[in-house]
């Protein structure tokens, strides 16, 4: 519905939040006129109504129309800056002064004749009421605003978690594994029960991970071993890793299976393509203030990974963008991530966040 | 039967691949397991040099999968003499899996199941007890091959960007881009890392992977001939057989000849 031609090239007027807002209005305009009854019960209530009602209309009309000329706050649907409450003063002067004429054309009197101890009542009753009407009108449109947002928050936090869960659960990883596991059962069942227990803690750190929190450095690398065990069983001679853990680093709080994604990303992208295969490294130092992760592999680098499925892009797609996000909601600005390729070979991700103090 | 039968398994996990030998062995005794290989390309190689009868290949290997396998082996193929039964392993590959069902195409999941096995080796005796009364399947194991690469390419590959095929090939020269229309393109051949765009008078390289580019092309004026070739049909100037029954392409303003794979052989044909 386009109502006004405004600085706006397109104005999109939305026919029900405005009916809506003027029912609301009337509803105002009700009250006030019988709270002016009660007050000089010795006038008709039709006297306070119409004027009410005159007032409330036009200034309703003033407000909630004139506020669609101007760049509406996404906020509030109210105009930015002064704006906003120039547009009321403009809607309570105009709505006293037309609405007034309405309801004498209405009456067949002038209200202009009045004595001034009168005027200046009704000046006030319109003023009062204008103002309590526009704040009621903004504190609606903000909380509605705020309303949304936090609706849309909770359900991309919602998203975030599913799709992390399903990309460590990936289907392909967890049957094979199971495969594995089934030909282990036979053949070695110690070894399937060592391969077992890996699984179930793994299970166990991704759901926890599911849900957000911090562990120690020393269980985060204690998951990322049952990890890497879980897919040398599979991969054979073709996956060596090490692990390297200064023992005062041990107890430093990280989110939990934060390396996780990178270490399958080096898997999946760089050592799974290459035939002979290739090592893993993960190392974690201390520069300073600041804790140093490092992910490194040999596998194909960057050049050749292959790209599948839209999200699934060289150099990690979701998983990198999900520890990047992850690293930014903790730590903030001042964590870091870099993801590079180096000159002989593979890929390379470090990074860096603020050491907790000890 | 004569010779007892044989058969290659080509899995890149190695439980997985003695685990197949030995439910194998349960459920089809007399068959001989002639090699296990871990890779696509040590799978054609062997599959070429001991010509088994049935092929069990593992769908994700490193460097060449088992659907790529299959088509390069069928291409290397000699037609006079019978393609393998082919049976696919996969742990979860929804596409494939559903290609397969659609072709009807012999499949096993992994963990494999004794059961389930036991169904595949009766299909696969069925298979090999027909040929050996004479019949031909090679052209028809062509044809399940071309589909099945041809249904998982369109459900993995990347959606085509919106407003159409694409117009121009953006191809970096040193430090300029050079804006190539793609009706001057006689070809783009996958070479290693990179794409070759080959023009009547010039050649570019760019990076964007041939089954990325494949989709934002129009079907009609580009033919995909080879798991890396992709021509433009209408810069074709004729298609020749040899005596092995091999197609071969000669263009328009080239000298070189591009080999035509078994799998699009049926796109030349006269009208």
């Amino acid at each position: 519905m386009r109502l006004l031609p405004g600085p706006v090239a397109a104005i999109r007027i939305d026919g029900i939040e405005l009916l809506r807002h003027y029912l609301h209005t009337l509803a105002f305009c009700l009250a006030i006129s019988a709270f002016l009854y009660f007050t000089s019960p010795e006038k008709p209530y039709e006297v306070p109504l119409v004027y009410s009602l005159c007032i409330g209309t036009v200034t309703w009309a003033i407000i909630d129309l004139g506020r669609h000329l101007f760049a509406p706050h996404r906020e509030t649907g109210w105009p930015r800056g002064p704006g906003g409450l120039v547009l009321a003063m403009l809607g309570i002067v105009g709505g006293y002064f037309l609405g007034t004429f309405a309801a004498d054309a209405w009456f067949g009197w002038s209200s202009w004749d009045q004595s001034p101890a009168q005027q200046r009542t009704s000046w006030i009753v319109t003023l009062l009421a204008g103002v309590a009407g526009s704040y009621y009108f903004y504190a609606q449109g903000r909380s509605n605003y705020l309303h949304g947002k936090m609706q849309e928050a909770e359900r991309q936090a919602a998203e975030a978690r599913l799709k992390l869960l399903e990309t460590q659960l990936e289907p392909h990883m967890l049957f094979n594994t199971l495969a594995n596991l089934r030909a282990l059962i036979g053949a070695d069942p110690a070894a399937a029960q060592e391969m077992l227990d890996r699984m179930i803690a793994y299970l166990r750190a991704t759901l926890s991970a599911s849900r957000g929190t911090l562990h120690p450095l020393a269980a985060e690398f204690g998951r990322l071993h049952d990890y890497l065990e879980l897919m040398a069983v599979r991969m054979g001679p073709r996956l060596a890793y090490t692990l390297d853990l200064p023992p005062e680093l041990a107890g430093q709080p990280v989110p939990t299976l934060l390396l996780q994604p990178l270490v399958e990303n080096s898997i999946k992208h760089g050592l799974e393509p290459k035939v002979e295969g290739g090592r893993i490294t993960v190392r974690a130092r201390r520069d300073g203030s600041l804790l140093r992760l490092e992910v490194a592999d040999t596998g194909v680098g960057i050049a050749a990974h292959d790209t599948g499925p839209a999200g699934d892009a060289p150099g990690g797609g979701f998983g990198q963008a999900q520890v990047r996000e992850r690293l930014a909601s903790t730590y903030g600005p001042r964590a870091t991530l870099e993801f590079t390729a180096p000159a002989e070979g593979g890929t390379l991700t470090i990074l860096t966040f603020p050491c907790s103090p000890p | 039967m004569s010779a007892p039968p044989t058969a290659l398994i080509a899995e890149d996990e190695p439980l997985l691949a003695r685990a197949l030998q030995t439910e194998l062995a349960r459920a089809w005794p007399a068959l001989s397991v002639a090699a296990t290989v871990g890779d696509g390309a040590s799978a054609v190689a062997q599959a070429l040099a001991l010509r088994p009868d049935v092929l069990f290949f593992d769908i994700r290997m490193p460097g060449t999968g088992g659907l790529e396998a299959a088509a390069e082996l069928a291409d290397a193929w000699d037609p006079r003499t019978p393609f393998p039964a082919l049976v696919f392993v996969t742990a979860y590959d929804q596409y494939a899996v559903q290609a397969f069902e659609a072709q009807a195409v012999d499949y096993v999941l992994k963990p494999v199941q004794a059961a389930r096995l036991q169904k595949t080796v009766s299909k696969v005796q069925e298979v090999l007890a027909q040929r050996a009364q004479g019949a031909m399947n090679f052209e028809a194991t062509v044809d399940q091959l071309r589909h099945l690469l041809g249904s998982v390419q369109a459900a993995t590959a990347p959606p085509a960007a919106a407003g159409g095929p694409l117009r121009v090939i953006q191809a970096s020269v040193g430090s300029t881009i050079r804006m190539v229309p793609v009706e001057e393109v006689s070809y783009f051949e996958a070479a290693d890392k990179y794409v070759r765009v080959v023009t009547e008078g010039r050649e570019y390289l760019i990076r964007t992977p041939l089954k990325e580019l494949l989709p934002q092309l129009d079907a009609q004026v580009f033919w995909q001939v080879h798991r890396g070739t992709v021509v433009r049909a209408a810069a074709v100037d004729a298609v020749t057989r040899d005596e092995a029954g091999k197609l071969s392409l000669s263009l328009r303003g080239h000298a070189e000849k591009l080999a035509v794979s078994r799998l699009y052989a049926h796109l030349f044909k006269a009208m």
